[in-house]
């Protein structure tokens, strides 16, 4: 794990469609990393601690990604007692995820889950009467970031990340079998090979993070619609999901009308979630036009909720949610509030594998349904990119990054005519940051394959 | 030697390779040492190998010697053939190896110790601990010593350090005897006494080759391999080598010998399950080599005679438990060997260790205050390894004894001792553990050519280390600092160095370039450089050299050659040891209770309350333990 001095990078609010993004960027070089990228009449090396600036973000090549509001807080009066820089994006959620980019790209590291608290409290900006409760955050978000993590690096991903693993195994047991068996005669192997994994494990690298760019994912985020009957909770579902009150809540059906779009992410996943008005044929023209909308959403979603109100006397049947057309249909059971679990009005629809029940009221199961969003989501997205796996998750997105950047150093000792021991630094770092998707890389393990596969000892 | 008073600051159990720097040191520190052995003529017996160092062990010797211990004086004063290896490679791993007269080396160690002023010795078995309650984090405190003929030796510290030979089994085929090394018999009793005070224990296993006579072999038909011209000697403070060097010799096996084995493996105790203890696999017996790698028509053989006076030769590479008859079967199908005769077969030993984790990184153990265990008993295997952790075990019983106060460890930054001693606290092990360069992660500082640069000063403050060794490598440092300006302020003109650059085969500058971007050059090295009198301004190197001898002179070019050269590349790993180091300063009392802390996951805790940790650093390092539970940690002990 990594020590407290990076500086590390996060989106700090949930991003809303042209809404003001904030991300929080904290640490010792927070200041030097925004300042290299800040465009403005004064750098924020001078700025004083809680002064605002405004100027614009560029990227590497200094091309302007967005106007911005930088705001300063100097160690140790700022959140987490470090010096912070908050930087307030106009563009909404894929300028803030570029401007981001942009600050990991310069050195900021990506956050871990609940690792502004972490830094709060151990700067001692929190009472120690907390500790228990920010112990808990940090296990908590690890564990769904975790559990996220896992679920979305399943399938061709997972495999592709594990291939990358094993070539960079091979190439550092290579290495390691020449720097510490020269007594049993591998003293001088071939530099073809180490090459050849190398480069193999470059190449896959380079696609994989290739596929998180150019990915519809990323671009435009996983496109989800709220639909079912009118007074399921679809716009309750949307404020929960959104934790904030959004849209229009009544107690009469056919309050929804217009489609309503907001940003979401989730586990570094970005939805666009639309909230539609409720399905019913109906005389008033202006809620006609509303379902008219509602349908023409559903035949562009990337995943569909179907919310079902678990009061209704009338349940809808498995065909009406089929005949959706669409085959990335989460049916939410909303309501469970009222509906005790072991009630007899079990209805058939519950059998389905792909009902979960909720309540939008209390948030109870709205975790487990975010999860089952990512599942399918990520399920549903690799389709622009038929060569290999597609890197959906930002925070994957990270790590590939980073590795990626270890195995270009070790790429340039070995052009450089390097000896094993420097080659070996970067790859093993490499392999250190992989470690985050695929599990830690000891000594051992590398032992092992070497054991394995050449015959050593005296 | 006769022992009055049987009351001692330091007891030291077994004088092999661990006990032996252990007495020292702890002498060293003033502390009175008792040492008791089994036999005393065997002090410091080299079990397999005659050899010190090689690939990573060298780094080990190379600390060991900087840090004040004794293990490479007696190597350069008995060696008989010196070797660096993979010099083809960069200095990181540049490993020095030297073969030893086995039975000078031997006496040369007893002499050592029995020279330092306040050892006893007492040639016996330590078989049973006395224990009192201790101050916590301890369930006990030791007291004193037992040993088997029934003397009473009370003792602030006790360094248990008795290798191969707790309740060992010899095996050769399918016949057994009990011992811990040829010719020597086993010990009994300590481990079940440990385990009654709550100690685990396990099984490993070891072999030998068998041992031939020089005479019986045909040396023309076998390669010979020379010493490095001129040796370079394992200690800082070896002036050079003056010994008579002989050649060690190369052959390989054949297929026939690979069958003739082979009908012997019905006959094996490895194979038929006799033996419960696990091997290394990086040492595995020659039957190993031929049933696990069946499409490798050959392995290679070192014969490494084992002294100047002696017939005795050992095969390097036929480690092995066969019987008898099919030892010397297989042997006479060697090249060189077809009419060698034995001298003695090759075995295996079984014997018990202690898994490590029940140690600090002080190599004090967590249970009983005052009980160190050094070497083979911690689940390593190797001379150098055993000395290393003697070493550390003897500084700490000593400070022990001092009662309270600091104890010593060395960080993984700081060498591979470090390395070792973490690895095992902090992973255990389940094999023979032995050193290879890859376990270090800040391999390209870990260099066995600045040991002295890492270590020599924390010995100074120890007293370990003598004051001329001292002002040596002060002398040594001003004098890096002053070459190293002076190669970074002076340019060059084309003219003066082309000449020098073409010679040793690299490009041509056209401009006046700075001296030292040449130096980082792989093909230019500083040494010649100093050859070319042009480049220097008159006087400038003899100001810099200030009237230094040659050796020490030759290392300080050394180090600022190889510091130039890989400056890009070391920068780097001191940032992550800054990094690194921020977590070894956080300490984790050694009485947590892990189950009051409940956000870890549950196989965070199961582990943290078996390895007890002493530091967040340590922590970190435990698998099993995720970097949320990490943190979780730090924020529960920050409260
Ligand atoms: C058969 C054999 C094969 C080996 N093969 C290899 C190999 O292939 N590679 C390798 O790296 N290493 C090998 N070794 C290991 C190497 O010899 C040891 O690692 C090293 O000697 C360990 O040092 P030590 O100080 O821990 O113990 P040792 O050198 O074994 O010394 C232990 C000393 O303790 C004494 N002693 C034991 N019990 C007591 C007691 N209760 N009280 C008092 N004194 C006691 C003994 O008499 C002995 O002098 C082998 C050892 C043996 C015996
Ligand atoms: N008890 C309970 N009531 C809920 C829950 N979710 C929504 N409601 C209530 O159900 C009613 C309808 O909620 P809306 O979110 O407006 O439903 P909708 O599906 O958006 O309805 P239309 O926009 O009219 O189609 C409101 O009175 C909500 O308070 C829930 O989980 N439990
Ligand atoms: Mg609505």
């Amino acid at each position: 794990m990594k020590p407290s001095i990076d500086t590390i990078v996060a989106i700090a609010t949930p991003p809303g469609e042209g809404g003001i993004a904030v991300l929080r960027v904290s640490g010792p070089e927070a200041v030097a990393i925004v300042d290299r990228r800040f465009r403005a009449p004064t750098p924020l090396a001078s700025a004083a601690s809680h002064t605002a600036h405004v100027g614009a973000i560029c990227d590497a090549a200094g091309e302007r990604i967005d106007q911005v509001v930088c705001t300063v807080f100097r160690a140790p009066h700022s959140y987490t007692g470090e010096d912070v820089v908050e930087v307030s994006c106009h563009g909404g959620t894929l300028t803030s995820r570029r401007v981001m980019g942009v600050l990991l790209e310069t050195g900021a590291e990506m956050a871990r889950p609940g690792e502004f608290t972490k830094r709060a409290f151990l700067n001692g900006k929190m009472d120690l009467a907390q500790a228990e409760a920010v112990a808990e955050l940090i296990h908590a978000r690890s564990d769904a970031a975790r559990r996220i993590s896992l679920e979305q690096l399943a399938g061709r991903l997972s495999s592709e990340v594990q291939t990358l693993r094993r070539s960079l195994m091979d190439a550092v047991g290579l290495l390691e079998l020449e720097l510490d068996f020269a007594e049993d005669g591998y003293e001088f192997l071939d530099r073809s090979k180490i090459r050849e994994l190398l480069n193999d494990a470059g190449s896959s690298l380079r696609r994989l993070l290739e596929s998180y760019r150019a990915g519809k994912v990323f671009r435009d985020g996983v496109k989800l619609v709220l639909t079912g009957a009118p007074n399921a909770g679809k716009s309750s579902l949307l404020n929960a999901l959104l934790k904030e009150s959004r849209a229009i809540v009544t107690e009469v059906p056919g309050t929804t009308r217009d489609v309503i779009e907001e940003g979401l992410s989730i586990g570094g996943v970005l939805f666009r979630v639309v909230d539609t008005a409720g399905l019913r044929p109906t005389s008033d023209p202006v809620e006609r036009e509303g379902v008219e909308r509602a349908h023409e959403q559903l035949r562009s979603a990337d995943v569909v909720i179907w919310v079902v109100d678990l009061m209704a006397p009338i349940q809808p049947t498995k065909e009406a949610i089929e005949s959706i057309g669409s085959s990335h249909v989460i049916v939410a059971l909303n309501k469970s509030d009222v509906i005790a679990r072991s009630s007899s009005t079990r209805m058939d629809i519950e059998d389905d594998s792909r009902a979960l029940r909720i309540s939008a009221k209390t948030g109870d199961g709205i975790q487990r349904l975010e999860e089952e969003m990512l599942a399918v989501a990520v399920g549903r997205t690799p389709s622009d990119n038929t060569e290999g796996a597609t890197v959906t998750n930002a925070r994957h997105y990270d790590v590939l990054r980073r590795a990626s950047r270890s195995l270009t150093l070790a790429l340039e000792s070995l052009e450089g005519g390097k000896t094993g021991e420097f080659l070996a630094l970067d790859i093993r770092e490499a392999l250190n940051t992989l470690a985050e998707l695929t599990g830690e890389v000891t000594t051992d393990d590398i032992m092992n394959a070497v054991f394995s596969k050449f015959c050593i000892g005296k | 030697m006769a022992v009055s008073e049987m009351k001692y600051d330091v007891v030291v159990g077994g004088a092999g390779h661990a006990g032996l720097e252990a007495a020292m040191a702890a002498a060293r520190m003033g502390a009175s040492v008792l040492v008791v052995t089994m036999d005393c003529k065997a002090i410091g017996r080299m079990s397999c190998n005659p050899a010190i160092g090689g690939t990573a062990k060298g780094h080990l010797v190379r600390e060991i010697d900087a840090l004040g211990g004794e293990m490479a004086k007696i190597a350069d004063a008995t060696g008989i053939h010196f070797r660096m290896l993979n010099l083809s490679k960069g200095p990181a791993v540049w490993s020095p190896r030297c073969q030893n007269d086995r039975e000078a080396y031997s006496r040369e160690a007893g002499k050592r110790l029995g020279s330092i002023e306040g050892i006893a010795f007492l040639e016996d078995a330590v078989v049973d601990v006395a224990v009192e309650v201790g101050p916590k984090p301890f369930p006990h405190k030791l007291v004193g010593v037992v040993t088997a003929k029934g003397k009473r030796v009370s003792c602030r510290s006790f360094v248990l350090s008795s290798g191969t030979f707790m309740r060992a089994i010899m095996h050769t085929g399918l016949t057994h005897e009990k011992g811990g090394r040829f010719g020597e018999g086993a010990s009994y009793g300590l481990t079940e006494r440990l385990e009654s005070l709550g100690f685990v224990s396990g099984r490993l296993k070891t072999g030998t080759p068998p041992r031939v006579s020089l005479e019986s072999i045909d040396l023309p038909a076998v390669e010979p391999q020379h010493s490095d011209s001129p040796p370079r000697p394992l200690s800082f403070s070896t002036q050079r080598i003056e010994n008579r060097l002989i050649p060690m010799y190369l052959t390989y096996t054949s297929p026939t010998t690979h069958e003739a084995l082979r009908r012997g493996f019905d006959r094996s105790p490895m194979f038929t399950g006799r033996i419960k203890g696990v091997g290394p696999r990086y040492c595995p017996s020659i039957e190993d080599k031929i049933n696990r790698f069946a499409d490798k028509d050959r392995h290679q053989i070192y014969l490494e005679p084992e002294g100047y006076e002696t017939d005795t030769v050992y095969v390097n590479g036929f480690s092995t438990s066969l019987p008898e008859e099919v030892q010397l079967e297989g042997l006479r199908t060697v090249q060189g060997l077809e009419k060698v005769r034995m001298l003695r077969p090759g075995y295996a030993v079984e014997y018990d260790f202690f898994p490590p984790h029940q140690a600090s990184a002080t190599l004090e153990t967590k249970l009983v205050m005052g009980l160190f265990f050094a070497g083979q008993i911690n689940g390593t295997s190797g001379y150098e390894e055993a000395a290393g952790q003697g070493l550390i075990a003897g500084i700490n019983s000593a400070l022990r004894s001092r009662g309270g106060g600091e104890m010593f460890h060395v960080k993984r930054s700081d060498g591979y001792l470090g390395v070792m001693v973490d690895d095992l606290v902090t992973k255990s092990t389940e094999e023979p553990y032995r050193m290879f360069t890859s376990r270090a992660e800040y391999r390209l500082l870990l260099r066995q050519d600045n040991a002295d640069r890492r270590l020599t000063r924390m010995g100074a403050k120890l007293g370990l280390v003598e004051s001329a060794t001292l002002a040596r490598l002060d002398a040594k440092e001003r004098a890096i600092v002053r070459l190293s300006t002076l190669t970074s302020r002076t340019t060059v003109a084309p003219s003066t160095i082309n000449g020098h650059l073409e010679a040793v085969g690299t490009e041509t500058i056209d401009a006046p370039d700075k001296l030292i971007r040449l130096v980082k050059r792989s093909e230019v090295s500083l040494e010649g450089l100093l050859g070319v009198s042009e480049l220097w301004s008159e006087g400038a190197l003899d100001f810099a050299r200030e009237g230094m001898d040659e050796r020490t002179w030759s290392e300080v070019v050394e180090q600022v050659d190889i510091e130039a050269k890989y400056e890009g590349y070391v920068s780097r790993q001191r940032e992550q040891v800054l990094r690194f180091d921020s977590f070894e300063e956080q300490a984790i009392p050694g009485d947590l209770d892990y189950d009051r802390i409940p956000s870890l996951s549950s196989e965070g805790r199961e582990r943290l309350s078996r390895m007890k940790p002493e530091t967040i650093g340590q922590a970190s390092r435990i698998s099993g333990v995720t970097s949320s539970d990490v943190s979780v940690l730090m924020v529960f002990l920050k409260e």
